[in-house]
């Protein structure tokens, strides 16, 4: 095949995948690509569709990224296959095909059981079904699940997260029957017993009962009990869809699904069929891993290759109602002679058991439960010898499970089919970070559980992983951190002596300044601390490229009253400053000298302004939307809050700037998840985002906590930043702090919100040590001859403003003359720059 | 072969009046020169910053490399050497050097122009 008209029914995950995958292969686009998509919307994570309940928006479970050559028919679902014609025909029209890809998914199964029609009654599969459950949901109290496996247990969840009373009914013995054995469901129930979910095991559901308002009212059970239930989720398995198929004349698997052998390709050789749809050589596979690879061989047999299904790692890990799961390999011990081990601990409520062969050598498969961090180094060994001896391994750290034991044929990164051979190769090849690993072998970069490993690789491969900090100092920000804090020392040239070497340079210098800011330690030019000073700090405002500063007054949360801001422009036009308003809703003045800068700061003191610390490693603004005060859809005082966040933390020095912002709805107009910390009002308090920038690497917050309180929102914030400060590297933004910590978002949680580390008692005392002693630095300066004395042009003519800072004008404003080539180069395109014209459109004749 | 004018000593400023690790600037015969007090010594060069060309390595970070007593320019952080003048960082480049000393508690400055 080489080319043509292509056509993909379905557009779910490995419907998605498939095109992605298949547009990456054939970049000159011979094929062109027809999606026929029932859904309204293009694919979505479904794999994280409970995320919908967390706050999670439609927008960020998104997988489509728009492509050149494919056309997507959204809400347009295909009725028919004609084989014959090689057409398929929609609601709409027909489109014809040389290759048809299946990739119509799954439906729920619903058991044959009378009331299953009734309203109440919902399965848990797309969006839409989450969105009708949340408004049935409305007003109700109690509701059942009927399925107590992976599904079963995620709706639950949700239905927890709506604020129902839940019960859960399950036929098998056992929680989750597929993936863990009984011991392993029976610690999951004590988990979820402590949730308030009521687990009804082994028994079927005979019935769903109709009330008084013609919707569900209750559960019939096969002991012959009843359960009040107003909303029922029905979570009992999922079948393969294969009408069209069937339709068609294709022949199917024993099970159902759409029969293809190890190419995907079914007995008409136009027509493949992926993911949970196709019967790979009989076998319908139920999770995203096998149909991901069933996509990918598709996608390569287009373009000619000889890719065949792989053989399905049905291998999962989950957290479900915040516990983590995994299974592995043979996980029920069915291989002949098989032996277990297992390690149960009531108290720390970790069930693991490994199958191991016959001989006790090598691993089979296995369960965890409670604590699944050895799951990467297990999975990679199954099939292989013990990398450490078992109850190292099932130790509750996983400490004994290192990467360092595993075989070069042993997957590490499962989600992109990397083997320890390939992360070894690349060591060799010079990679000699995780970051660079990452970036050279794809390894880590979907799921990120096996990045553990790769540190791991590293360490094993004898590659050192420096966290000096530069020449001076051979420990990294954090550990100098802790020096300076445990240590009481309140000088660079002390610090050096006794912890570093030479006499410091422009990296370690102004990190140790940052450290002693947050430490409290008086204004930032007091005494030797001004000399270790960037030139921003040390002038308290912004170096430009001609060697001017700019200066940005606080406007709290980006309110000001119309006599401020008459005073900013008469500052402005009085020093013939360029005046620009930033991205942070405040306003920058441009072309300052250096003489000048205190004259300008006498007149914003004199009319209420203080420092904005544009120029600092430091929070900068707090962001807002007008909020419910103005705003029509608004549910909370945005502006109140961010006046009051940005109040609070404004002048705390950190590793990095911090941004911030606040958002009165879910609509976002502040913009919150670009933010460091971001928050969104809910009908009922504050969500927390936490870790988002935007910059060279943009990146979304992740939700940290929902609903909360201001009083709650505000001690979060504040141990999330002091706890930030104290630990994170040079330069690290919150959001690659997150990332780098191991253990991630969950980490952060248990150390700031159940202070699993005994920490927050002294974070605390630390931001209200930084509130008490907050004052502002233009003012100090202002009010003290020392500092005062800094701000001349040349120390022998103090009369003579610097001759090289000219400005020509630009638009009606003031900038900067470009008259300064470098010495021994050409001039570039900067020193060339025109201003912007737009030109009358060309007419052609 | 590399000429060397050398020009009379100008009094600056007092030594008190210089931060040590910190630079000033100051107008030498219509020249900007950076100034830079360490622990033990006194340096002069260019306030030019060569590869930007703003007057502003006055306001650099002071420090050491392998010993060398440097300056970063505040722009983007190339790293000169204050002895010789060269940068660390980009071979070829570099900032005139001046004479710089101190003298009953007065600090003195004499240009070179090197050509």
């Amino acid at each position: 095949m080489s080319g043509g008209e292509l056509v993909v029914i379905g557009n779910g995950m490995v419907g998605q995948r498939f095109v992605d995958a298949l547009h990456a292969r054939d970049p000159e686009g011979t094929w062109r690509v027809t999606v026929l998509a029932e859904e309204g919307r293009p694919a979505y994570d479904r794999v994280r569709l409970s995320a919908y309940f967390d706050g999670v928006s439609e927008s960020e479970l998104n997988l489509h990224t728009p492509l050149d050559g494919v056309r997507l028919r959204l809400g347009e679902p295909a009725t028919a296959v004609d084989r014959d014609r090689q057409v398929v025909t929609t609601a709409v029209g027909e489109y014809r095909y040389d290759a048809l890809v299946l990739a119509t998914g799954s439906y729920a199964f619903v058991p044959p059981v009378a009331g299953t029609e009734l309203p109440g009654v919902f399965v848990y599969r797309t969006l839409d079904d989450l969105a009708a459950i949340r408004a049935y949901a409305r007003g109700r109290r109690v509701g059942a699940v009927i399925g107590g496996g992976l599904l079963g247990l995620e709706a639950a969840n949700a239905l927890r997260l709506l604020g129902l009373s839940t019960d859960v009914v399950e036929f098998a013995p056992r929680l989750m029957p597929v993936q863990v054995d009984q011991a392993g469901g029976a610690m999951l129930r004590r988990y979820v017993d402590e949730l308030g979910v009521r687990t009804h095991l082994g028994v079927a559901t005979t019935a769903i009962l109709q009330g008084p308002d013609g919707g569900v009212a209750a559960l019939e059970l096969s002991d012959g009990t009843a359960l009040d239930a107003e909303l029922v989720v029905v979570a009992a398995g999922i079948r393969p869809r294969d009408q069209l198929a069937r339709d068609a004349g294709l022949p199917l698997g024993p099970r159902g699904g759409v029969l293809v052998d190890a190419t995907c390709r079914t007995a008409d050789e136009r027509i493949w069929a992926v993911g949970e749809c196709a019967a790979v050589d009989g076998t319908c596979h139920g999770l995203v891993a096998p149909g991901y690879a069933t996509a990918e061989v598709v996608a390569d047999r287009l373009v000619g290759g000889a890719a065949t299904f792989p053989g399905a790692d049905t291998a999962t890990k989950l957290k479900l109602l915040g516990v983590d799961v995994a299974s592995f390999g043979d996980a029920h011990g069915t291989t002949e002679g098989c032996l277990d081990v297992t390690f149960t601990d009531p108290a720390t409520r970790v069930y693991a058991k490994l199958v191991l062969s016959d001989d006790a050598h090598t691993l089979l498969g296995g369960v965890l439960v409670g604590d699944a961090s050895a799951y990467p180094t297990l999975r990679a060994s199954v099939g292989g010898p013990l990398p450490a001896a078992p109850l190292a391994l099932l130790a509750p750290d996983g400490g004994g499970a290192d990467a360092g034991a595993l075989p070069a044929a042993a997957q590490v990164c499962s989600c992109n089919a990397v083997t320890r051979g390939d992360v070894d190769a690349a060591i060799a090849d010079g990679c000699a970070d995780v970051p660079a690993l990452k970036a050279c072998t794809r390894a880590g970069t979907s799921c990120g559980s096996c990045v553990p490993m790769l540190k791991q690789l590293l360490d094993a491969a004898g590659v050192a992983q420096s966290s000096a900090l530069c020449e001076h100092f051979d420990v990294s920000r954090r550990e100098l951190f802790e020096i300076v804090r445990v240590r009481g020392i309140r000088t660079f040239s002390r610090l050096v002596a006794e912890h570093g070497r030479g006499r410091g340079c422009d990296i370690c210098k102004p990190v140790v300044a940052s450290i002693l800011a947050s430490l409290g330690g008086g204004h930032v030019l007091d005494g030797e601390q001004a000399s270790l000073q960037d030139t921003n700090d040390h002038f308290l405002a912004n170096l430009q490229r001609d060697g001017s500063y700019s200066v940005v007054p606080r406007i709290p949360g980006g309110e000001i009253t119309p006599e401020k801001l008459i005073v900013i422009g008469e500052v402005a036009r009085d020093f013939q400053l360029y005046t620009k308003i930033t991205g942070g809703q405040r306003i920058d003045l441009f072309g300052a000298r250096v003489e000048q800068l205190p004259q300008i700061w006498r007149r914003l003191v004199d009319a209420g302004f203080e420092s904005g610390h544009a120029y600092g490693k430091a929070l900068r603004t707090v962001k807002s939307c007008v909020g419910e005060t103005w705003c029509r859809y608004g549910v909370q005082d945005s502006v109140g809050l961010a006046v009051a966040l940005e109040l609070r933390y404004r002048g705390l020095r950190a590793p990095h700037k911090l941004k911030s912002a606040v958002s009165g709805c879910a609509r976002e107009c502040a913009e919150a998840r670009s933010k460091d910390f971001g928050i969104i009002a809910t009908e009922t308090g504050w969500n927390l985002y936490v870790g988002g920038n935007g910059g060279f690497r943009p990146r979304h917050a992740d939700l940290f906590a929902t609903d909360l309180s201001t009083e709650a929102l505000i001690r979060l914030i504040d141990r999330f930043l002091i706890y930030y400060i104290r630990t994170a590297d040079r330069l690290q933004r919150t959001a690659g702090w997150i990332e780098a910590m191991d253990g991630g978002l969950d980490h952060l949680r248990s150390v700031i919100v159940d202070d699993s580390l005994g920490l927050c008692e002294d974070l605390d005392a630390a931001m209200a040590r930084h509130v008490s002693s907050y004052s502002d630095e233009w003012r100090d300066v202002l009010d003290d001859p020392d500092r005062l004395r800094r701000y001349t042009s040349f120390v022998n003519a103090p009369d003579v403003p610097d001759p090289s800072i000219t400005f020509t004008r630009e638009r009606g404003q003031p900038v900067p003359v470009r008259d300064q080539s470098p010495t021994g180069s050409e001039p570039t395109n900067n020193q060339r720059r025109q201003p912007v014209t737009l030109g009358l459109p060309e007419v052609r004749r | 072969m590399t000429q060397t004018l050398t020009l009379t000593w100008t009094t600056v400023c007092l030594l008190d009046r210089l931060e040590p690790d910190r630079g000033v600037a100051a107008l030498v015969d219509g020249v900007q020169i950076a100034l830079f007090r360490t622990a033990d010594e006194l340096f002069a060069i260019d306030n030019r910053d060569p590869v930007s060309g703003a007057y502003v390595l006055s306001r650099g970070i002071v420090g050491s490399r392998g010993g060398v007593p440097t300056v970063a320019s505040p722009l983007h952080k190339q790293v000169y050497d204050l002895r010789s003048g060269h940068c660390l960082d980009l071979p070829g480049v570099a900032v005139a050097r001046h004479d710089a000393r101190c003298r009953n508690g007065l600090v003195e400055v004499r240009l070179r122009q090197e050509g």
